[in-house]
């Protein structure tokens, strides 16, 4: 058995015949939380897509292993299953299905039993408290009307009520003010464990002050092109990704 | 809706689960009593003539003028060609002379006690829970096999404050200038070809009149049709007072086995609102797929009155339902809401009919169909305002829903507006299931059957959320037993 909770091993994915991500490996162990930084359209979505399994997103090469088990021949349902979610960046609206039915509806995936549904309103409850969002909320149809901040506040709601292995949360700061941030990063440390690790794709070093990462790595162009600790984040915000390029010219040159 | 039913979730609630697994339909819905074939007291023979109409009529000991209508209808019926529009092949398919018009299942007429009910009918209703639902939050019930209704009752509090629910038959009885004064004033045996049938050979059905003031509308009325028999002909007759200011919700289930060869449903529903009444009339059709059901549904509304027909639409073969509401007289409304779902071999031909006569009007029409797989649904929707009908609104929404590339779903929407002074607002929409949403519910272990499930449940939970709460469960049970594809 492997130490590392996700193996990203030279994944190359393509949207539509167009390759995005050019050879990405990644190792990500037990308590560890790794930034993963990038202008947009540098790959890091496609790269989060992938892994869970859009059918848009094909990896043509490589593996991705969790738990030392390659989930490129499972379904989608199959890698959440296994330990794994994606906080989207775009969440859909499910229009009719309400936020308790849905999350009843994946718990229930899980453990397909009535008897261990018995605590779920209690369990919605405490985690809705601990996000600070109403009650209301459970009552509401998934994500169809939702502010920006809703959306982003419900993926975390999830992640603390589904209890992943391995957390991919793609941008899952953005369209956040402060104070949410401050309550969705809670959210996600609270989620941190010795036992489970989180891949944060985003643009800014913003969410890194309450999220520690373990590790940072400089995404361009499909690549990884540099990969270091918290401190290549602040190196990022003062000199941005320009100052990162011409490395990329020496890797690829 | 203008009024909630009692039991709409409020907020901090959570709704009903809707993913409880079911049984598939043969098992629950679609069984066959051979007990209670063997036990008919009258099963004539097959196929359609005076001498049947004649027949059934003194059977039931008719009034004279009941006799010469059925007469008179039946020559409507024969004069009258099948309609040349909607599906007019798999009309085509329909033998009248291959159906049973008349079987009556007991001797006796409906009994008020359930125990009196012989088992080998009781037996049937046990199965679909009747019994069961009448003790928790029903007002009254009534329930018919093939062409009489067996059981009937009404609470006790609602019979002292003069609310008549009977089937139409011992209404005809017991109240015979009431039902005389009413019957076949809102659709007349002229107005199409099965309205026409329905009159000349109509047996069972209910028969409400709510008085003045009394309001029914927290517990509801009940009836349940059950077809047992292969070729059967189910011919029900409905008519439903609510007096000035009085309220009432009536809500019809009904279910058949699956036979190989074709039943006929065709039933005529007359709904007659007073001023300032409320009346509401939910359908849960669940049909085996080898039943015609063609219904001809209307409802006046007089002034300040409210008509709602919600109306669920699964399994039959062919169905042409539009339910209408007559807007008589000043400040009537009109909600029609529907839902249909359209398997392969299935075609749901219904949608709502709508007449401004009256000042100040408001009719609102939402219409919802699923296709799936070569299933076909149309939307059939009929706007009508007439000259001096100002200020009168109305609002039409259809939103077709296609699961698989091969389902169709059709549009037919017209529109007749005289006068100028109206707020006329119609959107239509087609979609299908995203992939985006497939996903995003998948990435989080629901199953991809599952997953689509939810969605589809969802797209109709603007109609479910107006059903009372069993009945939500119900239809999305029903709508699950649709997508997994084990119905006949």
């Amino acid at each position: 058995m492997s130490n590392y909770i996700l193996q990203i091993k030279d994944v190359h994915v393509e949207v539509e015949g167009k390759e995005v991500v050019k050879g990405v490996t990644l190792d990500i162990g037990k308590g560890e939380v790794h930034a993963l930084m990038g202008k947009n359209g540098s790959g890091k979505s496609s790269l989060s897509n992938a892994i869970m399994g859009h059918p848009s997103y094909s990896i043509t090469s490589g593996d991705v292993l969790l738990d030392g088990v390659s989930v490129l021949e499972m379904d989608p349902n199959e890698r959440s299953l296994a330990g794994l979610f994606l906080a989207f960046q775009y969440p859909q609206a499910v229009p009719g299905v309400t936020v308790a039915n849905f999350l009843r509806s994946a718990l229930m995936a899980r453990r397909n039993d009535d008897k261990a549904m018995r605590t779920f309103r209690k369990e919605l409850y405490a985690a809705m408290d601990a996000l600070e969002v109403d009650h209301e909320f459970g009552g509401r149809y998934l994500n169809d009307g939702f502010s920006g901040g809703e959306k982003k506040r419900l993926e975390i709601l999830q992640l603390s009520m589904l209890k992943p292995t391995m957390a991919l949360l793609d941008e899952t700061d953005s369209g956040l003010d402060i104070d949410a941030l401050k309550i969705v990063s809670e959210g996600i440390n609270n989620y941190c464990s010795a036992e489970n690790g989180i891949l944060l794709v985003t643009h800014y070093q913003r969410i890194l002050d309450y999220v520690k990462p373990t590790k940072v790595h400089v995404m361009i162009d499909g690549k990884i092109v540099k990969t270091g600790g918290p401190e290549i984040a602040l190196e990022l915000e003062k000199s941005g990704y320009e100052s990162f390029q011409p490395e990329l010219a020496e890797v690829s040159g | 809706m203008s009024d909630k039913a009692q039991n709409t979730q409020t907020a901090t609630e959570l709704p009903p689960d809707p993913m409880i697994k079911g049984d598939d339909y043969a098992e629950k819905y679609g069984f066959y009593s051979a007990e209670a074939a063997k036990n008919y007291f009258l099963k004539g023979g097959k196929g359609l003539s005076h001498e049947v109409v004649e027949n059934i009529s003194r059977i039931k000991g008719e009034p004279q003028w009941m006799n010469d209508f059925r007469h008179k209808s039946l020559d409507i019926f024969l004069s009258k060609p099948m309609p040349n529009w909607g599906d007019t092949k798999l009309m085509g398919e329909l033998d009248f002379q291959n159906i049973y018009y008349y079987i009556k299942p007991t001797e006796k007429s409906a009994q008020d006690n359930w125990d009196d009910v012989p088992d080998y009918i009781k037996n049937t209703f046990d199965k679909l829970g009747i019994p069961e639902a009448e003790q928790k939050f029903l007002g009254g019930v009534s329930a018919q096999f093939e062409s009489e209704v067996v059981y009937h009752s009404l609470k006790e509090d609602l019979a002292k404050k003069g609310v008549i629910f009977l089937d139409m038959d011992e209404a005809l009885k017991q109240h015979p200038d009431l039902v005389k004064k009413y019957f076949s004033t809102v659709i007349p045996p002229s107005d199409n070809k099965f309205a026409a049938l329905n009159s000349a050979v109509w047996s069972g059905g209910s028969f409400i009149y709510v008085p003045k003031g009394v309001d029914v509308g927290a517990a509801p009325l009940q009836a349940y049709f059950r077809i047992n028999a292969e070729n059967m002909g189910q011919f029900e007759r409905t008519l439903i007072i609510a007096d000035e200011g009085a309220r009432v919700h009536y809500i019809e289930g009904c279910t058949a086995p699956i036979w190989s060869s074709d039943s006929l449903h065709s039933a005529v529903v007359e709904v007659i609102a007073h001023d300032s009444a409320y009346i509401r009339y939910t359908t849960i059709q669940n049909w085996a797929n080898n039943i015609y059901n063609l219904v001809t549904k209307r409802a006046v509304a007089k002034k300040n009155a409210t008509v709602e027909w919600v109306d669920g639409n699964l399994g039959s073969k062919l169905t042409m339902k539009f339910p209408c509401v007559y807007l008589a007289e000043e400040g009537a409304k009109a909600e029609i809401l529907s839902v249909a779902f359209a398997g392969t071999g299935q075609h749901q031909d219904a949608g709502a009919k709508v007449i401004h006569v009256a000042k100040n009007t408001s009719s609102r029409i939402t219409s919802k169909s699923i296709s799936k797989d070569k299933g076909i649904a149309s939307y059939r929707g009929m706007v009508k305002v007439y000259k001096g009908a100002e200020g009168s609104k109305v609002s039409v929404e259809c939103d077709a829903l296609l699961i698989g590339s091969e389902a169709r779903s059709d549009t037919y929407p017209t529109m007749e507006i005289h006068e100028d002074n109206v707020k006329i607002e119609h959107e239509a929409r087609v979609s299908k299931v995203s992939e985006e949403q497939l996903f995003y519910l998948t990435s989080r272990g629901i199953s991809e059957d599952d997953a689509r499930l939810l969605i589809v449940n969802g797209f109709i939970e603007p109609f479910t959320k107006e059903l009372p709460m069993e009945y939500a469960v119900e239809l999305n049970r029903l709508i699950e037993l649709e997508m997994t594809g084990s119905v006949g």
